[in-house]
């Protein structure tokens, strides 16, 4: 069952460490396929911590893995993820004439993964 | 090395050399005016032209962190004002403030060759030395902010006057700097510290310090012309653009007390008072301080004329800039510097029908044509406060010709001419040697840069050489040919060349063992390593170092006065 | 570690815009490798360790390994014929190469844009509208009695923000440090960094621009409904607090992010801020200022706007630099598909950018220089390994608060620095094109200017 929530994407401690590393390390991978999610609602989708989840918007899609983050620290309905290859992928490129995309408070459709269907991996790139 | 060339038949205007409007030979050779060159030289022929040394600018502002930023405020005002690219030069924009290509350009089709950056703060000279590098042809330098710097303060509150001018020398050196100048002296620390108030009086206390600008003024007149700096100080007086600061501006000239100092757009200084309807409105006190510089040899001013039109204020005097941001119609930028200094810009148009606007112009005029010694009351707009450098042709056809002077006379805010002298004044005219005087020769020499502003032999080869024009605006647009380090960068009207001018500055010497007393401030204080404040020498690609008194003495050459 | 080390003292980083001069780094020149950095942060730290030389090729072309001048000749070429090139990037590299980039697209007449436009461009265009009260960081280190962070988290993206210049900073009024400070944050959600803050507004998604002009209003005496508080998550009563110790402070400063430009409002909201703190000079001393992300996108605002008059977002395909935000700006120029060709330095757009961008990359001739593999340069057409500013590269870098300031390398690289392969591709596109391209029908070669 799909549910609407808002994605706020940006900047981590261990994205900036490590994309030093190099986006197409393994780390950078791992931080940048990660999202942040209220725990309650992650129990209400019957999530736990790492299991997968598809993320939708008009443009694209990605599948990421689950954080739970606490009601005082993220509200329900808000989810959040470092920036990267997988962000990118829902981010419309409409900047309303001002040059600059919207990567903050995207509406994203939410949906668990079934078991057995495959993570994004690689971005589709190059 | 360039090749030799001969300037022939044309009216040649060298006041420095009293050569006053005579036919004669210019001749030029390894980017310098020699005595004469072989026949076969080529020759450039300037028949019914005038011939005079390249225009000196002696304060401008073009290039740096605050005029990057009314660049970046403004772009409208480059829209509207397109320079484009040529197959060998660049392209860029203008309106008041042009970018780096476009300014260099426009200068030298105007047909000048120096100009001087009036207000760098030491941590941002680094940035105009970069801007300078994008300039091109133009010779140029900078005046480095010291009125404001708080280890300056400390020393001299403490009466450590000897380590406070070592303290001067190492800030020139480090800089790169020409000159020190002091703007609104004691107002940052009411400005930043007092929220946003502002010094007003000479003898007043400057906030958390036991100093007054009165002493900070009369120590750095001292310590440039101790230190035999070539321009020993270069001053924006306290009270800029109020009613009645006339007497600050007499008061601060007196503490000169015969020792060389500069009042820069002293136009903006120059205001008297007189009961209105509702407080008091300003008058022209022109008389008075013109009175003044006439009388005192060792004062030296540029006038910082109003030109109507479009205009950018820009400047360190924070204060001043907020207040005019209620005229100015909307956009402000204030950029403080930390221990250094601070800065506003607002864009602003003066209306000839404005009463204040009005008396500015015609103090401004005033200024000029009351002036005993044109060598010491030099031409500026304060570009581009009073008005862009590209008014420079019309404020020269003002000050030529009466009779457009009173067609222009009669379509302003009349008054404000009432309350000015200009009426009185209207018959005089500048000759083409005075011109000559004001533009060129009397900011070379003020500016101490010896190998500018003359055509005499050894002087630098920057040559300008404009068709005669009963339109004197027309004359001074376009000038026919400019000549760079003996190079024609224009010829015929066309750029011909790329050329990158030189950068002047100053070395003082300075006892290596001040950086022990300068070094714990920036430990404690700054948020620069001290290590890397200092700007190398790569920054700038063509140096010139003029020396100070005592090191052109050591030399054996003899230094300008 | 082996015997030949040295220690480069006073050297700077430049992984993000707070760009700290006071680097001790040592150096094991045998291996080529930073082994410590004193001073550094997190991030700092992975900055040094990380950038190592690496064995890459000097070039690629069409997938094949090539020498940095096979590059050239080949990013030339598509340079040359390409009606409608943009060249992006810049933030991580040098002035000095910044100054060739625009001197490319000034002779090509194509775009030339920088990351601002898609991090702090919305700040920049608000700027424009009316200007900003702003301030160097050692004024906010030494006055500062009122900070507040809005829309950021410097914890992660800036620590040393709060430690060298804007929270634990000691200074001249500041002399206890945090104990002379009120931090206020606002943000949406708790981050690394709300506990640094004595007051935490935590604000509904989308309605940053509604509390700014709500403090606007209070600032300037209007009343406000006490609604506010249902529509953006904080009270009437927080807000006023708020405004009232805005108006008492000695010297205000207001600290703000992608939290506001890359939202809902973009500009609007980056203008509510900066126009926060103009009207607050009414009543004290308050400055506002942008929070940068990379080493030296400053500096690429500052050579951009003193070369061509205006930040970002640039066009020369008329003889001349034209400015307009969302047609010459990169997000835009590839998620529409106009530019057909595009020269990306120190950046990675295709990791970055919007899905349709991303995919028009793909579809252009891209000539990439970066000294890393990313996404943008295993999609170029011709990429460039190029030698690390600050690290290998000296050269001049511009700090948030427009602070300029000389790198102090560490180690030699083999590679060329992105000046060097700009300067030979600048040098080959004009011997291509015999000078500067002059728009046809228009200027003719050597017209003077008036």
């Amino acid at each position: 069952m799909a549910e609407m929530m808002t994605l706020i994407g940006g900047r981590t401690s261990k994205q900036g460490t490590s994309l030093c590393a190099g986006k197409l390390g393994a780390e950078y991978l791992q931080i940048s396929s990660t999202v942040e999610m209220n725990v309650e609602d992650m129990a209400r989708l019957g999530l736990s911590n790492d299991s997968k989840v598809r993320l939708r918007t008009p443009v694209g899609e990605a599948v990421l893995r689950c954080k739970g983050r606490e009601t005082k620290d993220l509200p329900p309905g808000l989810l959040f993820m470092a920036y990267g290859p997988f962000s990118s992928e829902l981010m419309a490129g409409d900047t309303a004439a001002t040059g600059m995309p919207i990567s903050k408070n995207l509406d994203v459709e939410v949906e668990p993964v079934v078991d057995g269907a495959a993570e994004s991996g690689e971005p589709h790139h190059g | 090395m360039t090749s030799a060339l001969r300037i022939v038949n044309g009216r040649v205007y060298d006041p420095a050399n009293g050569v006053d409007g005579a036919v004669r030979d210019v001749c030029i050779s390894g980017g310098r005016i020699v005595a004469d060159v072989p026949p076969d030289a080529r020759r450039i022929d300037a028949t019914g032209m005038v011939v005079m040394p390249g225009g000196v600018d002696i304060h401008c502002h073009i290039a740096g962190p605050k005029v990057n930023l009314a660049r970046k405020v403004q772009p409208e005002d480059h829209r509207h004002d397109v320079h484009l690219r040529t197959r060998v030069t660049r392209s860029g924009t203008g309106g008041t403030v042009p970018s780096t290509f476009t300014t260099g350009y426009r200068y030298a089709a105007l047909g000048y060759t120096a100009a001087m950056e009036a207000a760098v703060t030491p941590l941002g000279a680094r940035h105009t030395l970069e801007e300078f590098h994008d300039t091109p042809v133009i010779d140029k330098g900078f005046f480095v902010l010291m009125g404001n710097n708080v280890l300056m303060y400390r020393l001299l509150q403490e009466g450590r006057h000897e380590e406070f001018r070592q303290t001067l020398a190492w800030w020139m050196s480090a800089t790169k700097a020409y000159a020190p100048k002091l703007v609104n002296p004691g107002g940052d620390e009411f400005w930043k510290g007092q929220r946003n108030a502002n010094v007003t009086r000479l003898d007043q206390q400057i906030a958390g310090f036991d100093l007054t600008p009165r002493k900070v003024i009369a120590e750095f007149i001292e310590a440039g012309n101790e230190l035999g700096l070539p321009h020993p100080v270069h001053i924006h007086c306290n009270n800029l653009g109020h009613t009645g600061n006339y007497q600050t501006t007499l008061d601060t000239m007196r503490i000169a007390e015969g020792r060389r100092a500069h009042i820069t757009h002293i136009q903006f200084h120059s205001y008297g008072s007189v009961a209105g309807k509702s407080g008091d409105n300003p008058t022209s006190k022109a008389h008075e301080i013109s009175e003044y510089v006439n009388t005192h040899p060792n004062i030296s001013a540029d006038v910082g004329a109003v030109m109507f039109g479009r205009s950018t204020s820009m400047t360190a005097d924070a204060p001043l800039a907020y207040m005019l941001r209620r005229f100015g119609g909307g956009k402000w930028v204030n950029a403080d510097t930390e221990h250094e200094s601070g800065c506003g810009i607002v864009p602003f148009t003066y209306q000839d029908r404005i009463y204040t606007n009005a008396l500015q112009w015609a103090i401004g005029l005033e200024l000029f044509l009351l002036s005993d010694d044109p060598w010491r009351m030099v031409f500026s707009t304060d570009h581009p406060n009073g008005g862009s450098f590209m008014s420079y042709p019309r404020l020269i056809r003002l000050l030529m010709d009466s009779e457009f002077r009173k067609e222009q006379m009669a379509k302003v805010n009349q008054q404000a001419l009432e309350h000015s002298g200009l009426r009185d004044c209207a018959s005089r005219e500048y000759s083409l040697s005075e011109i000559a005087i004001i533009t060129r020769a009397g900011p070379a020499r003020l500016l101490g840069l010896t190998g500018k502003g003359h055509l005499g032999v050894g002087a630098d080869a920057d040559v300008t050489i404009y068709e005669e024009d009963a339109d004197k605006e027309k004359m001074f647009s376009t000038p026919r040919h400019v000549i760079k380090d003996g190079e024609p960068v224009i010829e015929d009207h066309e750029f011909r060349a790329e050329h990158e001018g030189r950068v002047f500055h100053v070395a003082p010497d300075y006892d290596p063992g001040i950086e022990q007393v300068i070094e714990p401030f920036f430990e404690d204080y700054y948020t620069i390593r001290f290590a890397n404040y200092a700007v190398a020498d790569r920054y700038i690609r063509h140096p010139q170092t003029v020396p100070t008194a005592p090191q052109a003495a050591e030399a054996g050459a003899v230094p300008a006065t | 570690m082996g015997d030949n080390i040295k220690v480069v003292a006073d050297a700077t980083c430049t992984f993000c815009g707070c760009v700290c001069d006071d680097m001790v780094l040592t150096v094991d020149l045998d291996q080529k490798r930073i082994t410590k950095s004193e001073n550094a942060c997190v991030l700092g730290k992975a900055w040094f360790k990380e950038h190592a030389i690496e064995e890459r090729p000097f070039a690629l072309v069409d997938g094949r390994e090539a020498t940095t001048d096979e590059g050239v000749e080949a990013a030339a070429q598509i340079l040359a014929n390409a009606r409608f090139p943009v060249v992006y990037g810049l933030s991580d590299t040098t002035c000095e190469a910044q100054k060739v980039a625009v001197a490319i697209a000034d002779m090509v007449g194509g775009c030339l844009d920088t990351t601002t436009s898609v991090c702090h461009g919305p700040t920049g265009i608000a700027f424009q509208s009316g200007g900003e009260s702003t301030a160097s960081l050692g004024e906010i280190k030494n006055r500062a009695d009122l900070v507040v962070f809005w829309g950021g988290n410097p914890a992660e993206a800036h620590p040393r923000l709060f430690t060298r210049y804007a929270v634990t900073a000691k200074g001249m009024y500041t002399p206890n440090g945090r104990k002379d400070r009120t931090i206020v944050l606002v943000d949406v959600r708790r981050t690394p960094s709300t506990p640094v803050a004595d007051i935490f507004l935590q604000v509904k998604p989308r309605t940053d621009f509604e509390v700014l002009w709500a403090l606007r209003a209070l600032v300037k005496g209007r009343k406000i409904d006490p609604s506010i508080e249902q529509r953006t998550g904080v009270s009437l009563a927080v807000l006023e607090d708020l405004v009232d110790r805005m108006k008492r402070c000695r010297y205000g400063a207001l600290l703000f992010g992608m939290g506001l430009t890359m939202n809902r409002g973009r500009h609007f909201n980056a203008g509510a801020i900066l126009a926060l703190a103009t009207d607050l000079n009414e009543f004290t001393h308050f400055v506002a200022k942008p929070v940068r992300g990379h080493g030296n996108v400053t500096g690429a605002d500052n050579v951009v706007s003193w070369q061509t008059g205006f930040p970002f977002g640039v066009n020369f395909s008329r003889g001349y630099p034209r400015f307009n935000p969302g047609e010459f700006t990169t997000a835009d120029l590839l998620s529409r598909g106009d530019a057909d060709a595009a020269l990306i330095i120190a950046s990675d757009p295709a990791s970055n950018f919007p899905k349709a961008a991303i995919e028009h990359l793909k579809r252009i001739p891209v000539i990439n220089l970066d000294p890393k593999l990313t996404h943008t340069g295993r999609l170029a057409r011709v990429s460039f390994t190029t030698a690390t500013y600050g690290i290998n590269v000296p050269g001049t870098v511009y700090r948030m608060d427009d602070v300029p300031i000389t790198l102090r390398p560490a180690f030699d690289s083999p590679y060329p620095s992105d000046e060097q392969v700009l300067t030979a591709i600048r040098d080959r596109v004009r011997e291509l094109l015999g000078g500067n391209r002059v728009p046809a029908g228009e200027a003719l070669a050597g017209v003077a200017v008036s």
